[in-house]
């Protein structure tokens, strides 16, 4: 199956880019695609660790199952309104 | 409800005033603008980024919420995106009810559940140097639904 996957806030920086077109086995779940991901930077556990995921534009579960034509979103801790969060 | 994503300036006083109806006691109104500083380093700017579609169901999701939740009779929700500058606005939250508890109390919550589980993020720019701002950890429930080795299927 073939899914589009999203990049953003300091994943974007990571990946070189704001998405990419990814290749998945038939019965791939989130985790799968996470893991191929990871692959790709070794250390940095604290960000995988602490990252969501949105499948279609709703937040999913690591086990979810894929589908053709998917929209993955990987989403690190997000951080709108003002003020930082305080340590 | 007035719930928005704009690229532009968040015209925040007049979107007060429109929120503003005779039945109502209480208008609670939290605007959100750009510090000049975090941590002791100086803001020049602050960039911000969403996923933009899901950002904007999840804001109408929490606006819908906490009409339902708090009792409030109408709530207007506007972020801004892109490069903003200190003293902007950056987001706007705005809850008229009959009476102040309700308000205060769904303004608070607008905005605290806005800032952990709203697809939206920030890069601080400094004079040296830029980085992405640290996110809060997400809720519970968000949290537990990417947790590793959760064999639970989507319906």
């Amino acid at each position: 199956m073939r899914v589009r996957v999203l990049y953003f806030g300091v994943l974007k920086d990571l990946f070189g880019g704001e998405s990419e077109m990814m290749e998945l086995g038939q019965s791939a779940s989130v985790e799968d695609l996470l893991a191929v991901c990871r692959g790709r930077f070794a250390g940095r556990d604290g960000l995988w660790e602490s990252l969501a995921v949105a499948v279609n534009q709703e937040y999913a579960r690591r086990g979810d199952a894929l589908k053709d034509g998917d929209e993955v979103a990987l989403l690190p801790p997000v951080s709108g309104g003002v003020e930082r969060p305080v340590a | 409800m007035r719930v928005e994503i704009t690229d532009t300036v968040i015209a925040a006083e007049a979107i007060v005033a429109e929120m503003k109806a005779g039945v109502d006691g209480a208008v609670c109104v939290f605007d959100g603008i750009v510090r000049d500083n975090s941590r002791g380093r100086q803001t020049l700017h602050l960039d911000y980024e969403a996923y933009r579609e899901m950002a904007l169901q999840q804001m109408c999701g929490l606006a819908a919420d906490a009409v339902t939740k708090f009792g409030v009779r109408d709530v207007a929700l506007v972020h801004r995106l892109g490069r903003l500058v200190v003293g902007e606005t950056s987001v706007l939250v705005v809850v008229a009810s009959a009476h102040r508890g309700a308000a205060f109390d769904a303004c608070r919550w607008l905005i605290d559940t806005l800032k952990k589980t709203v697809p939206i993020w920030k890069k601080e720019q400094f004079v040296d140097g830029a980085v992405w701002a640290d996110g809060e950890p997400f809720p519970a429930e968000i949290a537990a639904r990417s947790t590793a080795g959760d064999s639970e299927r989507r319906g």
